[in-house]
C-alpha cells in the first residue's frame, strides 16, 4: 500500500456549528483542523460538514474554487455530514429544490418537520451497538428516498436519519450536540477501515 | 440554574441554544419586505429579522416602535427557507406570544423597539421559541440568560452605522469574563453582587470563561471590515440592521423598483457575509470590501444625546 500523509480530519468552518464537531472529536482525543478555503481543504484527508444553513454554505462555497475542490473531495474521501451537511451531499434536494454535490444517493426534504417550534430531541432506533440513541433535530430535513447502496443505521418514524454509503456517514440530526459519541466513533472506525 | 450545566441542561433550552449554534459564523440581516428577505437569503444570510422599520428609520422618524405586523412576518416566513426572527418590545410578553404563535424561529426582545415594561423583561423560560437579548456588559448578559435567553448580542447603538458601542460592549463582556476566570472562589459571591447576576451563573462562567449561550454582536455594524472587527473581538455571528438596505439616514434603497439600488444592496449583503466567515483573512476582507458599492451614510454615535440612545433601554 502507498504511504500517505498522516490522516487529518478537517471541519468545514465557513458557517455553522463546526466548533461543536471539533469539541466532539477533541473529547475522543482527536485533533481536527478548520477548513475555510480550497488550500486548507488540500491539507486534510477527511472532512466533517457541520450543521448550519445550507443556503448560506452554498453561497460561501462559491468563492475561490472551494465548491469545485469540495465536490471532488466528497466523491473520493471520507466525509461525516450532519443536517445542513447532509443536504449538501444529497443527490436530490427539495422544499425547495437547490443544488447539491450528489455524492450520497438520497433524496432529502429541507425543513421537513416545520420551523424551530417543531424542533425536538428524541430517542431513535439505531443498528449501532448500544441501543436507542438521543437525536437532536433542529429545523431538520427528512430523507425521503435512499438508493440501493445506502445503508440505514437509524430511523425516526420509519424515515432514515443516519445513513452510510461508501465513505460517507450522514445524519439529519446533530450528534455533535449530544454526549453520545457513537456517530463520531463510527466515523473514526470508517477512517481506520479505509 | 443547575439545569444549564452541561448534560443537565433542560431539553427546551438545549433546542433553543442548538438553533443559535447553527447560526454561528453567519450574518443575520434586518429586512422590511419580501424582496429584501430574498436578497438576504441569496446573499448567504443565515437568518433574517422581519421589521416594519429598521433602527435608522425608527431613530429618524420617532414615534412608538412596536412588533411588526403579523401579515408582514408571515409574508417573509413564506418567502425564505432560512430562519425568520422578529422583535418584541422589552417586557411585552403578549407580543412575544403572538410571535411564538406565528412560528417565528427566534424572538429578539429588543431595545430598538419602545420598551413596554420599565421593570421586567419577558420570562423567556415560559416560551418554546428561543429568545435573543441585547447586553452591554456581563451582568446584563447573565440576567437575560437567567430569564431564559438562548443567545446574547451586544446592544451597540442600533441604526447609526457607527460600530463604536458594539466594540465597547463586546470588549466589556469579554473583559469581565476574563476577570471572572481568575477570581478566587470566595470572591465570586461578591462579584455576583457587583454584576447583579445569579451566583450560580457567575460560578459557571468563572469555570468556563465563556457565556453558556452563543455571544453575537449587533448595533452599528455597517461594513465588511466592521463585521471582521466584531468577529475578531469574539463575536460568533453578526447582526446587520440598517447597514445593508439603507441609502440615506432614513431612506431605504429601492430594491423593488430600481435595479441599480437592488444591486447595491446585494453587493453589501454578499460582502458582509464573506467578511464574517473570513474575518481573520485581511486579503479576503479587502476583496469583499472592494465589491461594495455605496455605504450607509450613518450617524456618529458620539453625537447622540444619552436620552436618545437605544442601548440604555433595559437593564
Amino acid at each position: 500500500m502507498m504511504t500517505e500523509k498522516p490522516t487529518c480530519i478537517g471541519v468545514l468552518a465557513i458557517q455553522g456549528d463546526s466548533d461543536a464537531h471539533a469539541a466532539a472529536f477533541a473529547g475522543l482525543g482527536i485533533a481536527t483542523k478548520p477548513v475555510k478555503t480550497a488550500s486548507e481543504l488540500a491539507q486534510v484527508t477527511s472532512l466533517v460538514l457541520p450543521g448550519g444553513e445550507s443556503t448560506a454554505m452554498l453561497r460561501l462555497l462559491r468563492r475561490d474554487g472551494l465548491d469545485i475542490a469540495l465536490r471532488d473531495f466528497v466523491h473520493t474521501r471520507p466525509v461525516l455530514a450532519t443536517c445542513a451537511g447532509c443536504i449538501l451531499l444529497a443527490r436530490e434536494v427539495c422544499n425547495p429544490h437547490q443544488e447539491s454535490f450528489a455524492a450520497l444517493d438520497i433524496s432529502i426534504e429541507r425543513n421537513a418537520y416545520g420551523r424551530q417550534n417543531d424542533s425536538a430531541i428524541l430517542p431513535v432506533e439505531t443498528t449501532l451497538p448500544g441501543g436507542p440513541m438521543e437525536a437532536v433535530f433542529i429545523r431538520a430535513p427528512r430523507i425521503l428516498k435512499t438508493g440501493a447502496k445506502v445503508e440505514t443505521l437509524a430511523t425516526r418514524d420509519g424515515y432514515p436519519v443516519l445513513v452510510r454509503e461508501g465513505k460517507i456517514l450522514a445524519a439529519t440530526f446533530h450528534p455533535e450536540l449530544s454526549d453520545d459519541r457513537r456517530v463520531h466513533e463510527a466515523f473514526l472506525e470508517m477512517l481506520r477501515e479505509s | 440554574m443547575s439545569e444549564m450545566n452541561g448534560n443537565h441542561t433542560s431539553t427546551g433550552l438545549r433546542l433553543k441554544i442548538g438553533l443559535a449554534e447553527m447560526l454561528k459564523g453567519g450574518v443575520i440581516m434586518d429586512v422590511m419586505n419580501v424582496e429584501q428577505a430574498r436578497i438576504a437569503e441569496e446573499a448567504g444570510a443565515v437568518a433574517v429579522m422581519a421589521l416594519e422599520r429598521v433602527p435608522a428609520m425608527i431613530r429618524a422618524e420617532g414615534g412608538v416602535a412596536r412588533m411588526a405586523s403579523p401579515k408582514l412576518i408571515k409574508e417573509i416566513m413564506a418567502a425564505v427557507t432560512i430562519p425568520v426572527m422578529a422583535k418584541a418590545r422589552i417586557g411585552h410578553f403578549a407580543e412575544a406570544q403572538v410571535l411564538q404563535h406565528l412560528g417565528v424561529d427566534f424572538i429578539d426582545e429588543s431595545e430598538v423597539l419602545t420598551p413596554a415594561d420599565e421593570a421586567h423583561h419577558i420570562d423567556k423560560h415560559a416560551f418554546t421559541t428561543p429568545f435573543v437579548c441585547g447586553a452591554r456588559n456581563l451582568g446584563e448578559a447573565l440576567r437575560r440568560i437567567a430569564e431564559g435567553a438562548a443567545m446574547i448580542r451586544t446592544k451597540g447603538e442600533a441604526g447609526t452605522g457607527d460600530v463604536v458601542h458594539a466594540v465597547q460592549h463586546m470588549r466589556q463582556i469579554t473583559k469581565e469574563l476574563r476577570q471572572l476566570t481568575v477570581a478566587r472562589e470566595e470572591e465570586l459571591y461578591h462579584l455576583a453582587k457587583e454584576h447583579g447576576a445569579p451566583y450560580e451563573l457567575v460560578r459557571m462562567v468563572a469555570k468556563t470563561g465563556k457565556l453558556p449561550v452563543p455571544n453575537f454582536s449587533a448595533g452599528g455594524i455597517a461594513t465588511p471590515a466592521d463585521a471582521a472587527l466584531m468577529m475578531q473581538l469574539g463575536a460568533e455571528t453578526v447582526f446587520v440592521g440598517s447597514g445593508i438596505f439603507m441609502k440615506e439616514r432614513a431612506t431605504p434603497l429601492d430594491v423593488e423598483n430600481d435595479a441599480k439600488e437592488r444591486e447595491e444592496a446585494v453587493s453589501r449583503a454578499r460582502a458582509i457575509v464573506i467578511a464574517t466567515t473570513h474575518f481573520n483573512d485581511a486579503k479576503i476582507v479587502a476583496e469583499a470590501s472592494e465589491q461594495v458599492t455605496g455605504t450607509m451614510k450613518g450617524l456618529a454615535a458620539a453625537a447622540i444625546e444619552e436620552r436618545d440612545q437605544l442601548q440604555t433601554r433595559g437593564w
